[in-house]
């Protein structure tokens, strides 16, 4: 008896992230939502740039690699291409999604763009080496705020959630992390309700995975775990900043 | 005959991309080119298309890239200020051989320029417009009627090819009336198999994209999308000649221009001035063999611009530097007059007229 399988949406080889990055699981927490739901068929994810550039050649539906920063615009056009069938999720990181993509993340927040956004949130630049990114703690050293992020010279991090709740538009905003078993069980609810909603064509969902980077940390893969709780979460709080429907039912 | 209506170029273009089966258009309001999409949000509604106006124009392509990926037609237009802006889209596109169609309705830069008709994107649209090795199909209308063929004939050279076609028109030829047939016989739409519509669990799945890590697959990407350039320069490049055959001064003009030289060339025949025109349709892939033909008998070449002298590069290497090659023109959102451009004539030709 199988009790421990890959799901089928992901496909069978090695992914290229590093030891103890946490993409793996957000890959895998992806995956199993699209079997669970059924929809391999009709899903078109999009591919940023960035760590996960290369996401494509890991998810067995249907892909596209967007500029940089530009996957919500691209997932706007597929999602208009065939509204009726095709279901849409992009995956992004910080620099793609709150940095050089700013605009397309909050105008596709705006008009409830009915599309899944997985945002990986590690607080730094993985692909070119480790540099500074607009999530970024204050005094975060990094490649390119090599004294510690200071927030008198380069400003303060974004904080996604808190900001795209001020919206009308969106339908769904949670912050969750994959720090331990109990953070991966409520990190793949709430991808799996984004993929829902989508599918009841309630709107604009993203889920804000707070995610470690021990390469670019200078961290081992137990101590980055460690600094996400210790670090990251005080400043990116856990949990539910818009559900529209929720606050519908609750009115 | 088919029943003629009066339209701008603008929305004879939009009326056009209706009927050669786009649905889906994504634009950024900039003059002079805003009554494409005006046209298009009142329509697509109508007609279950999609029209929605995008918070730039980067996002705009993006967008286009989105639905082409899908594999529908799909298009968005823009003024060369936001023409910039899809830069990247552009280079994507090509990376990806995506096919969709880009009008430019070119006005005075650089900057943020003018407003009045320039043909100074010539270079930006004929070498590619971003980054990296590649190709549009440049086609450049010079009246109303071909801002509608041509956009149709846009689009299905987009799809057989897989890879962008530029409208390349000017503030004149959007902005002006003429009387349009829109009779067009389109043809049926090619299968995408490599779209990414959804693997319906029946087939291995898609991807589109650009990227290429390993240098031996890449430059196997850009050889073989060079292959394909080289088939659409042997059958698709088009062009127009007038009183080319026994002509010892040809002009060579695209757009408005070429419509202003033609006058010149009746004018300077009517002084006894053998004069004549060549005018590309499709700017990428440059017509070389008219211009490679009027070497042999012609005295010399007057490239007839709304530009500082861009298309003249493209003259002097398809008449293989054989002549020599003038220029005339008016830049920052000016147009060249008849008179303006047979005095060019009359000079070149040795002023005895």
């Amino acid at each position: 008896m199988v009790v421990f399988d890959k799901p089928h949406a992901l496909i069978d080889v090695p992914l290229h992230y590093c030891p103890g990055c946490t993409h793996g699981i957000i890959h895998r927490l992806v995956a199993e939502v699209i079997d669970e739901l059924g929809i391999e068929g009709n899903t078109i994810g999009i591919a940023p740039v960035g760590c996960s550039v290369m996401a494509y050649n890991y998810f067995n539906c249907d892909m596209i690699e967007a500029a940089h920063g530009r996957a919500p615009a691209v997932a706007t056009g597929v999602k208009r291409a065939d509204p009726e069938h095709n279901i849409v999720f992009t995956y992004q990181g910080d620099g793609d999604l709150a940095s050089i993509g700013m605009a397309e993340t909050v105008h596709a927040a705006a008009r409830n763009e009915n599309i899944t956004v997985i945002f990986i949130n590690n607080a730094i630049y993985g692909m070119t080496g480790g540099q500074m990114a607009p999530t970024s703690l204050p005094g975060q050293v990094t490649q390119t705020s090599p004294y510690g992020r200071d927030v008198n010279h380069c400003g303060y991090p974004i904080k996604v959630c808190e900001m795209l709740s001020k919206l009308d538009g969106p339908e769904y905003l949670e912050r969750v992390t994959v720090d331990n078993v109990k953070h991966i069980r409520a990190a793949k609810k709430a991808i799996k309700k984004a993929f829902q909603n989508q599918l009841d064509g309630k709107g604009f969902s993203l889920v804000e995975v707070i995610s470690s980077c021990p390469t670019n940390w200078g961290m081992t893969p137990k101590k980055a775990l460690e600094w996400i709780e210790s670090d990251m979460i005080p400043y990116y709080p856990l949990g539910v900043y818009k559900d529209r429907t929720a606050e519908k039912e609750a009115e | 005959m088919s029943d003629k209506i009066l339209m701008k170029g603008n929305e004879a273009i939009a009326e056009a991309a209706i009927i050669a089966g786009c649905r889906h258009y994504f634009g950024y309001p900039i003059t002079p080119q805003t009554e494409i999409a005006a046209y298009m949000a009142k329509k697509m509604p109508k007609i279950g298309g999609c029209f929605l106006q995008a918070e730039s124009e980067i996002a705009a392509i993006n967008m286009v890239y989105g639905v082409s990926s899908a594999g529908k037609r799909v298009m968005t237009s823009s003024s060369s200020p936001g023409v910039s802006l899809k830069g990247e889209g552009l280079s994507y596109l090509a990376g990806s051989d995506l096919p969709a169609l880009i009008v430019n309705v070119q006005r005075g830069g650089p900057g943020l320029g003018g407003i009045q008709p320039s043909q100074s994107d010539y270079f930006q649209s004929t070498r590619g417009g971003g980054h990296g090795d590649y190709h549009m199909i440049v086609l450049a209308p010079a009246s109303v009627q071909e801002m509608a063929d041509l956009t149709v004939k846009g689009f299905e050279l987009a799809d057989t090819y897989r890879m962008t076609s530029m409208i390349l028109a000017d503030g004149t030829m959007g902005q002006m009336m003429e009387p349009v047939s829109l009779d067009f016989d389109v043809k049926p739409e090619i299968e995408k198999p490599w779209a990414t519509t959804g693997t319906k669990m029946a087939r291995e799945h898609n991807i589109v994209n650009s990227l290429s890590l390993v240098p031996e697959e890449l430059e196997e990407f850009n050889f073989k999308r060079y292959d394909r350039y080289k088939v659409i320069e042997e059958n698709e490049t088009m062009f127009e000649e007038y009183m080319t055959e026994d002509a010892d001064i040809v002009l060579a003009a695209f757009g408005i221009a070429a419509r202003v030289s033609k006058n010149a060339v009746d004018e300077a025949r009517k002084m006894g001035i053998k004069a004549g025109l060549i005018r590309p349709i499709t700017l990428w892939p440059f017509p070389k063999a008219p211009f490679k033909a009027a070497a042999e008998h012609c005295k010399a070449f007057i490239s007839v611009e709304l530009s500082m002298g861009q298309m003249i590069e493209d003259v002097k290497l398809a008449s293989e530097c054989r002549r020599p090659v003038y220029l005339c023109n008016r830049a920052g959102g000016m147009i060249p007059d008849p008179k303006q451009v047979l005095d060019s004539i009359i000079k070149v030709n040795g002023g005895n007229n």
